[in-house]
């Protein structure tokens, strides 16, 4: 993985001191909040319901056993012994005190990571596939290029007030797992027909108020061109996305209202004067990149290893836990074990000080040392021998992390909800809490198969509830906390955005209406027909039959 | 309001012209984009040199062809989040080639000026009475970069990392 070298290193520790004496002047009363607000924003300092929040950047969503276990002991030693993993990749402080942050800043540079872009109007952390570098299905290693676009976005003296925030994501792989199309620029890396790797370029997409599913404007560009073509986007945006309006001021709003093929077109104009200009990535510069994201040493293995296929044979358990959180990988032999932060009755995303620790000696030990953050709010062991998966099951299981249920209804994505976070409307864990807990029958869930819920506490859709196939948004109805129930959504190559199937269900009643959603599902489904198959086949009718039928 | 160049603060040389004034002013006077547009022909034979104030939804693109009479070109911040300057600041030395002195003039925080440095400007209004000392404070942060801009021009590469010339 990607190391700091000393230019990286200085450009940090400079950033730390930096705001170091902004802290400093803001406890000495030199500024007030409103003056110290942007600063602080660009360092990762939210001001939350009840306390500050951290949030740290993980660049791509990777992590070395030695970066986890300074996360650990930042939980443990600054705020309340855990951390919270998002659905950007990146892990949230819920309780840091306001002076200990240059403190926290200061250890997080030791292991070359930093809350730099975590927040405010800029380019915000990259995120890539999560089985980078491990999936079969991949062209190249997407984190190659995140890197260069991180690298390239660090600071941009031009980009960083921008209109609003603005996200990048970057997946190697047609089956898209980093939901390209529902960011402000989504990167898929292509082989065009010359056998040459460039990227299709998508903007416009979205969650939030307004849900959009991105276009593509350029169908391929070839590798080298790849900042510059950000850059006249970027600039594109800058000079002309809304400033009038915060809620109109993303992308996807300037790409609707311009009309796609204009957009492309003053996007091109722009990128033809700076094409072949200083931000040409030159071979080299790529390579050197590259380089620090070659594959690890995999043993040559057998595909097929006896006495792991034994174990599965004979432990039910065991096995139900490799059906759901174990992937195939490129190299026979090696198979990418998700392990779950969605426990019954837990906080979604979140883990305690001596779990991460316990993640850490297992990637340390079993997964060339790499861990991965998901978008989906678990964490990933992209390199583990199917020998050594019995041992990696067992260890997790000890300390509450082998919950079998990746992909499942009860590995739902929650935002912070009404519990932290000061926009939203209603609370958003509580449900997940009580959603898993409904469905805490293993063999059900399995029976269920692949089923995605998504909670958001209010319309900015930090939970993604638009591309849940059951979708979850809490509203504010005259004081009292609703649910508004979406169906159909998908974050993948399918991208689509769910729709409201009716009425929004009380705090008490959400959990029945989502469980005869799911009932309904099975009644009808037909011999491998996902939800949204079901649901593409037959309508809404039958689910909002059974779902209304008593009220 | 205190005028900084080069790390110093120094006395403000230019006026702006006042509303449906006769340019009678003799000297350095800046005019709106609106005053020019209106006056272009009058004002072209001004007696003096010539500074343009641009508003920051004026791109500089649309006065491209009228660059060259101008020597200072000012960029509004009208409030800090606003930052469609810094774009335009770029367009016109890197691409217009535009050589005067770029002012930043509004809403200009110190936590900025070293982006505005980047981008190519060389004056700045800011509000800051310690505005010498401030500057000097903000220059000397960061002193290291990943991007290409301003007025290094093509030479500097990519993610050729570069450190900025110590506070000038």
């Amino acid at each position: 993985m990607y190391r700091y070298d000393e230019f990286d290193l200085a450009f940090v520790q400079q950033r730390v001191k930096q705001f170091r004496g902004q802290v400093e002047r803001r406890l000495a009363g030199e500024l007030s909040e409103d003056e110290f607000k942007p600063l602080r924003l660009m360092n990762g300092l939210y001001l939350q319901l009840h306390a500050y929040m951290l949030r740290v950047a993980v660049p791509y969503g990777t992590l070395s056993s030695h970066q986890m276990r300074k996360l650990a002991s930042i939980a443990r030693d600054y705020d309340r012994g855990y951390g919270h993993f998002t659905t950007r990749q990146n892990i949230q402080y819920n309780w840091p005190q306001l002076h200990d942050v240059p403190d926290i800043l200061d250890e997080l540079s030791s292991v070359e990571m930093h809350a730099i872009q975590t927040s405010g109007n800029c380019i915000r952390n990259v995120t890539a596939d999560h089985f980078a570098g491990a999936a079969g299905d991949e062209i190249e290693d997407p984190r190659i290029y995140a890197e260069i676009i991180r690298q390239w976005s660090s600071l941009h003296p031009e980009f960083s007030f921008l209109p609003r925030k603005f996200k990048i994501a970057i997946t190697g792989a047609p089956n898209d797992r980093a939901a390209v199309r529902f960011h402000d620029i989504g990167l898929q890396i292509r082989r065009n027909e010359a056998g040459e790797v460039g990227f299709e370029v998508i903007v416009g997409g979205g969650l939030g108020r307004t849900p959009v599913i991105g276009t593509t404007i350029r169908k391929f560009l070839p590798k080298q061109h790849l900042l510059s073509y950000l850059e006249a986007i970027l600039r594109v945006y800058n000079q002309l996305g809304r400033r009038d309006n915060l809620f109109k001021a993303r992308i996807k709003i300037l790409v609707k209202q311009t009309g796609a093929e204009a957009f492309k077109d003053l996007v091109e104009d722009e990128w033809l004067h700076i094409k072949d200009g200083a931000l040409t990535l030159p071979s080299e510069e790529i390579a050197h990149i590259e380089a620090y994201f070659a594959p690890p040493a995999f043993e040559t293995l057998e595909a097929n290893q006896p006495a792991f296929e034994a174990r599965r044979f004979e432990d039910q358990e065991f096995a139900r836990w490799v059906r759901s959180n174990v992937t195939p990988h490129k190299a026979p032999g090696y198979a990418c074990v998700t392990i779950s932060l969605k426990p019954e009755g837990g906080a979604p995303g979140d883990a305690r000080a001596a779990q991460m620790e316990v993640v850490a000696d297992l990637a340390e030990r079993l997964s060339f040392d790499e861990i991965r953050v998901s978008h989906e709010q678990n964490l990933v062991l992209p390199h583990v021998r199917l020998s050594d998966l019995a041992e990696v099951w067992e260890t997790l299981e000890a300390d509450g992390l082998g919950t079998p249920n990746v992909g499942l209804v009860s590995d739902i994505i929650a935002c912070p909800g009404l519990d932290y976070c000061n926009l939203a409307n209603a609370r958003s864990i509580p449900v997940a809490q009580r959603l898993t807990q409904r469905f805490s029958d293993l063999k059900r869930q399995h029976e269920i198969g692949d089923l995605k819920i998504k909670i958001s506490g209010c319309i900015n859709a930090c939970g993604h509830h638009h591309v849940g196939h059951i979708g979850i948004l809490g509203v504010d109805k005259k004081g009292e906390e609703f649910y508004q129930i979406t169906l159909g959504g998908s974050a993948d190559e399918n991208a689509a955005v769910g729709k409201i199937i009716g009425p929004a269900f009380s705090y008490d009643d959400v959990v029945d209406a989502v469980d005869s959603i799911v009932t309904t599902y099975l009644e009808l489904r037909r011999d491998g027909e996902r939800f949204n198959d079901t649901l593409a086949r037959l309508g809404q009718a039958p689910f909002k039959e059974k779902l209304y039928a008593a009220a | 309001m205190p005028l900084l160049k080069e790390g110093k603060v120094v006395e403000d040389l230019w006026t702006p012209l006042p509303e449906d004034a006769e340019p009678a002013p003799q000297g350095r006077i800046i005019v709106t984009l609106e005053q020019w547009q209106a006056g272009r022909e009058r004002l072209r034979g001004h007696n003096g040199r010539l500074g343009l104030r641009l508003k920051s939804d004026q791109s500089p693109a649309q006065i491209v062809d009228d660059l060259h009479y101008f020597d200072l070109i000012a960029l509004e911040f009208p409030r800090f989040g606003d930052g469609r300057a810094y774009s335009y600041a770029r367009l016109l030395r890197e691409r217009y080639s535009f050589t005067g002195e770029l002012r930043a003039v509004g809403n200009v925080l110190r936590d900025q000026l070293l982006f505005m440095v980047r981008c190519g400007f060389d004056a700045f209004e800011v509000a800051n009475e310690n505005a010498a000392e401030a500057w000097r404070d903000a220059m000397a942060e960061i002193s290291l970069w990943y991007q290409p801009t301003g007025r290094s021009g093509p030479s500097l590469g990519v993610l050729r990392r570069a450190a900025l010339p110590s506070a000038r």
